[in-house]
């Protein structure tokens, strides 16, 4: 009987690979077919964004927040003007409070459709349970074009406000969508949740303990996927958060199949605050006026709201010029691949790259 | 809604053991001592009244005078958050702790800061640049970086 040695060898995944969601690089070390050291290499989309915003004014910055995390830009408007708002005591009119929760959940159904449908295909479903997913996703893309002219860097939300009131048809439109979106969750499920594929390759697979998920300050999806019952919009109720009956779904044991499901999950209750924003809609002004260079007070600010991929918040210091001194993001993408690591450790590279695909990441928030 | 334990209240607490590492109380934030960081975080982190286990995001603003440094905590048990911040009067070579022992969160936000703003953390495993690459010149986010020279006049000449 003669033993087989292996030795370690290196594997680049990415930065042109299709299963790392845009330019992420995993340098992986290998013994045989398990993940002995994983290394994330990142930076290929920086674009410097921090620096870049010190020479614009706070609404010009607007802009370069759907450029971060591009497919969630409602909700990335949303954290900045919020933070804004907070530092210069913009007042919002009522109905811009509940168009910026219609858009900002429409964006997180979106972008739930995009993470859990890119899960699968990275299990090994190519592309049919995404394609059902795209299919709900681009209605809600005409609803944005529909309001802004723009599907996926909306730049929707103001300071004090939002840019403009919905068309006519957009209400009933919507209201076809929040009637039919239920359906088609069940006909997600039915795809999914008992699937041989995706027991198979997500039950037990990428780990993360709630411990080490606080430790890792890991937030959203995947935060709750370990059972931690921390979601912004209940902690710390932004906007008219307050006024809206919701649950927050939570996984049991941390891995990829419970990251999935508490997608699935949300995307319910996203329809319930639709129902009721919908309901409540009141008639009104959709925005303060400001001045075209904002100049709030000297002093700082941090706003954060849930995002679909978790906490994002802006941290902004203002020396009383029309442009922030400091413009500092707190990108869940980024911070969430802290804990990647520990996932991976000790599993093979076809659950490696699951794994990556359940957090869920968008690298242009990542690198900024 | 996430308390904000603000700055007086926060030095309240502190006062007893760690009195002279306060050095401002701010109504949103607390400018601690750089030295007595590493034990006023492990005290921030294991007492349980406060239990601020999650390391929600750590930054660096830089001033003219000094860097500094921003943390900001938050308790999942309590739902309760504090503001930290330290100085770093060194413009040149700026050092400060590392806070990756407590939490594994610091990992990555510091190898941020110090690849755009160059601010060196003692006790860090992995202290390389992040998002740039290893022969960038400077660290962009000082506000003394070098910026590539500008097509047609300032944008924010309004």
């Amino acid at each position: 009987m003669t033993t087989i040695q292996s030795q370690p060898y290196i594997v680049n995944v990415g930065p042109q690979h299709p299963s790392t969601h845009g330019v992420f690089r995993m340098r992986v070390t290998l013994d045989g077919e398990r993940v002995i050291d994983v290394e994330p290499v990142m930076g290929y989309l920086h674009r410097s964004v921090e620096k870049l915003a010190e020479e614009r004014t706070y609404t010009q910055c607007i802009t370069f927040t759907d450029r971060m995390d591009y497919l969630s830009a409602m909700s990335c408007n949303f954290a900045l003007v919020l933070a804004a708002e907070k530092l210069s005591g913009v007042p919002v009119p009522e109905r811009a409070h509940y168009l910026r929760v219609i858009f900002a959940e429409l964006q997180r159904i979106a972008s739930h459709c995009m993470g859990a449908g890119q899960q699968i295909t990275d299990a090994g479903a190519w592309q049919t349970p995404l394609l059902y997913m795209f299919r709900e996703r681009e209605k809600i893309l005409d609803l944005f074009e529909m309001t802004c002219g723009e599907r996926l860097t909306c730049n929707y939300m103001r300071i004090g406000g939002v840019s403009t009131d919905v068309p006519e048809e957009f209400l009933p439109a919507l209201r076809t969508f929040v009637a039919e979106m239920p359906h088609h969750i069940d006909e997600y499920e039915e795809l999914l949740v008992d699937n041989e594929i995706v027991l198979a390759r997500f039950k037990g697979i990428g780990m993360l303990p709630p411990d080490v998920a606080i430790n890792c300050a890991v937030t959203g999806p995947n935060l709750r996927g370990s059972g931690v019952n921390w979601d912004i919009r209940k902690v710390d109720p932004y906007g008219i958060y307050d006024r809206f009956q919701f649950d927050v779904p939570l996984g049991e044991q941390g891995d990829c199949y419970d990251r999935m499901m508490v997608r699935l999950k949300e995307m319910r209750q996203s329809v319930r605050i639709l129902e009721q924003a919908m309901r409540d809609l009141p008639t009104g002004e959709v925005k303060t006026p400001i001045p075209l260079a904002l100049r709030p007070p000297v002093g700082e600010a941090y706003g954060h709201v849930e995002g679909p991929r978790g906490e994002l918040g802006f941290y902004l210091v203002s020396d009383g010029s029309p442009a922030p001194y400091r413009f500092k993001v707190r990108a869940p993408s980024f911070i969430n691949l802290t804990a990647l690591r520990g996932m991976v450790l000790g599993g093979t590279l076809a659950d490696a790259i699951v794994t990556t695909g359940s957090i869920d990441i968008v690298m242009g928030e990542v690198d900024r | 809604m996430t308390r904000l334990i603000d700055g007086p209240e926060l030095a309240a607490r502190l006062r007893e053991s760690f009195a002279e590492a306060i050095l401002e109380v701010q109504p949103g934030w607390l400018v601690i001592a750089r030295e007595a960081l590493l034990p006023v975080m492990t005290h921030l982190k294991g007492d349980p009244e406060l239990a601020l286990d999650m390391l929600v995001a750590e930054t660096a603003v830089d001033y003219e005078a000094h860097f500094e440094m921003v943390y900001q905590l938050a308790s999942l048990r309590h739902n309760h958050g504090v503001v930290v911040k330290t100085r770093i009067e060194n413009k040149v070579d700026p050092e400060t702790d590392s806070l990756v022992g407590l939490w594994q969160a610091a990992d990555f936000q510091e190898r941020e800061i110090w690849d755009l703003m160059g601010i060196r953390f003692r006790g860090h495993p992995n202290m390389k640049r992040i998002l740039t690459w290893e022969e960038f010149p400077g660290h962009p986010l000082r506000k003394d970086f070098l910026w590539v020279e500008r097509q047609g006049p300032p944008l924010l000449e309004m």
